[in-house]
């Protein structure tokens, strides 16, 4: 009811008026530059190239053919243009997984030292953000160097392993990397979820006889979940599109190939039906995730005006406890 | 961070074997914090440092595993901007995709963030959740029929944008303005709402408070967001390799991906170490002068 009386006192003063004002640019424009090519990409999808390179002009012919969902068949089926398919289904599912779930494990673990560290915390801080800012290509370079057959990695394990080649090391080589770069932004977003836990709260824990490991189970955990829900829901649809890596640290390998990389591939070939299947195939499935991690597992990524309030309460009544907080 | 150091229980006078096993405890606490520190410096070091160790060495050292480049030498970063490279030009394409990208997504979500972070208004869930939901865009999505699109491919769209500018900086704006917007929107809502309303009970409409009110104290926020969104729309490839197919109009990530070097038979490790030092160099400067601001503004929008 309180919604409705505050609805009632928005359309009074004028604040639909000025946010529909304020908001339209970037609606109209998200409209156009997601919106449209994805209703684009849908409507291809459906289609068949006939469009072809003129191997003696180099000119594209038109002429795309209504084949319904022959290409999702031919995807599903790994047949004709679909081959592969499942290949990069799996590729993408296993980085996603494996690469998040070990992330998630690093990075909480950092953001637990960090957050006991007393000293020389703005060098942490500085070198935790390294990995994020390098561009995912140039990383990737950096780890083909380090993955060269006579590179430092073979050197420290003492191996000589073919990272970059077909098979199994050359998934680990795409994960490594992976998990490289994206395990201290989860350790930095878990970081500013710990900062929010009141000490009292382990204070009270310990004087109930609490030992580490109870309180990091019970306490610190179930506290940071909202935070680490977000981080792991963002990380894990970044990652079901992966490209840039394994695109440059492995190039053309089956072994590295995901759904996004097929789709270039497809479309890069002018198989624009093809590339719009395997991207709408895509689409649905981090949809798919995204729904069931934010139902199932209750990830709250909007926080909304409601949730807010709700939350707000405790954290006055906090406030006013300590007198000290801002 | 400081407060778990000095919380109560440290004055609390206790049994005194009861507080040498605390002082026990917490020395192996803080080694254990001071091993895990340093872990987490060579993680996050490392490979860097290994680049930038790469990049000194001779050419002919190629791929050589001595830790210290001896005898030290910039030939591979003299190899990075040779004509051929087009590297100089990469860069200047770089500076104005992601610039261009910052300064459009800048201008729109300040107003957009603004209106989801202090108006009322009806949807304003629907469009939170619109914005949030394409960020987490699939980006090939969008590229396959930009580039039939932009080929060409359809007759009703008569230009070719294939090779410019906005065929890189438009689609970008697709995973940019979310972001922006996110940041922006934390930043907004951190802002205490008695400003505007003592602005407005002053007489200024609510647009007035919030371009002579709120605009000055988000510069921050803003400044915030728009590394970001740089950092982001600087590190992008699919976009940059997709839409353009002349080396001079190479993003500086297409274009190191692309290096083949002065020797075709081996692989240039030197020059893409080089070149990728550069390309990363400006990046670390800025997080380095910025960090304390990049993390805040990376967290916003997860701790609400």
């Amino acid at each position: 009811m309180s919604t409705l009386a505050h609805r009632r006192r928005a359309r009074g003063d004028g604040q639909e008026g000025l946010a529909g004002l304020l908001l339209s640019p970037t609606l109209l424009l998200l409209a156009l530059v997601v919106g449209f090519p994805l209703v684009l990409s849908v409507r291809q999808s459906l289609f068949q190239g006939g469009d072809e390179i003129d191997p003696t002009t180099g000119i594209i012919q038109q002429g795309d053919t209504f084949v319904g969902l022959q290409n999702y068949l031919d995807a599903f089926t790994s047949s004709g243009a679909g081959a592969g398919f499942w290949n990069a289904f799996w590729n993408t599912t296993l980085f996603t997984v494996v690469g998040v779930a070990i992330e998630t494990v690093l990075g909480v673990a950092m953001a637990l030292i960090m957050a006991r560290a007393l000293r020389a915390t703005g060098l942490i801080r500085a070198s935790i953000l390294v990995p994020w800012a390098i561009p995912t290509v140039v990383s990737a370079l950096m780890w083909q160097l380090i993955f060269d057959a006579n590179g430092i990695a073979n050197e420290i394990i003492g191996q000589q392993i073919l990272w970059t080649t077909e098979g199994l090391q050359a998934k680990a080589a795409v994960l490594i990397a992976d998990i490289w770069k994206t395990a201290p932004y989860i350790g930095l977003l878990t970081l500013a979820g710990l900062q929010t836990i009141d000490e009292q709260v382990y204070e009270a824990a310990k004087v109930d006889g609490a030992n580490r490991w109870q309180t990091f189970w019970r306490i610190t955990l179930p506290l940071v979940r909202p935070v680490l829900m977000v981080a792991v829901l963002f990380r894990l649809l970044d990652a079901m599109r992966m490209f840039d890596l394994p695109y440059v640290l492995l190039g053309r390998l089956r072994s590295g190939q995901t759904l996004s990389m097929l789709a270039a591939d497809a479309a890069s070939k002018t198989d624009f039906g093809m590339a719009s299947a395997y991207a709408v195939v895509l689409f649905l499935y981090i949809c798919l995730v995204a729904v069931i991690f934010v139902r199932g597992l209750g990830a709250d990524v909007i926080g909304d005006a409601d949730g807010r309030a709700r939350r707000a309460r405790p954290r006055r009544l906090r406030t006013t406890a300590e007198g000290d907080l801002p | 961070m400081s407060t778990t150091t000095t919380s109560p229980r440290d004055q609390v006078p206790v049994g005194a074997d009861r507080a040498s096993a605390a002082r026990r405890g917490r020395r192996l606490g803080a080694i254990v914090v001071g091993i895990g520190m340093a872990l987490i410096l060579v993680y996050c070091l490392a490979p860097f440092v290994w680049m930038l160790i790469s990049s000194l060495r001779r050419p002919s050292d190629g791929r050589s595993t001595a830790l210290i480049p001896w005898p030290i030498s910039v030939e591979n970063y003299r190899a990075v901007f040779d004509p051929a490279n087009h590297f100089g030009r990469a860069l200047g394409n770089s500076l104005v995709v992601a610039g261009g990208t910052t300064v459009l997504v800048l201008l729109l979500a300040t107003l957009g963030a603004y209106a989801l972070a202090r108006l009322s208004f009806r949807g304003k869930v629907l469009v939170m959740f619109l914005v949030v939901a394409t960020s987490m865009f699939p980006v090939i999505i969008l590229v396959v029929p930009l580039l039939k699109l932009f080929t060409g491919g359809f007759d009703w769209w008569p230009w070719s944008w294939i090779n410019t500018y906005q065929a890189m900086i438009l689609p970008s704006i697709s995973f940019a303005l979310p972001l922006a917007v996110w940041n922006l929107n934390a930043f907004f809502r951190q802002l205490p709402v008695e400003l505007e309303q003592a602005a407005m009970v002053d007489g200024t409409t609510r647009f007035g408070a919030f371009v002579r009110v709120i605009l000055p104290l988000a510069a921050p926020g803003m400044f915030t967001t728009a590394i970001i969104t740089f950092i982001a729309a600087w590190n992008e490839f699919l976009i940059a390799l997709t839409m353009v197919n002349r080396p001079e109009m190479q993003t500086a990530n297409v274009a190191i991906s692309k290096f083949t070097g002065i020797s075709q038979f081996d692989t240039p490790y030197g020059t893409k170490m080089a070149a990728g030092v550069i390309v990363t160099v400006p990046l670390i400067i800025m997080v380095l002068a910025f960090q304390r601001r990049i993390i805040g503004g990376l967290a916003a929008g997860s701790v609400k």
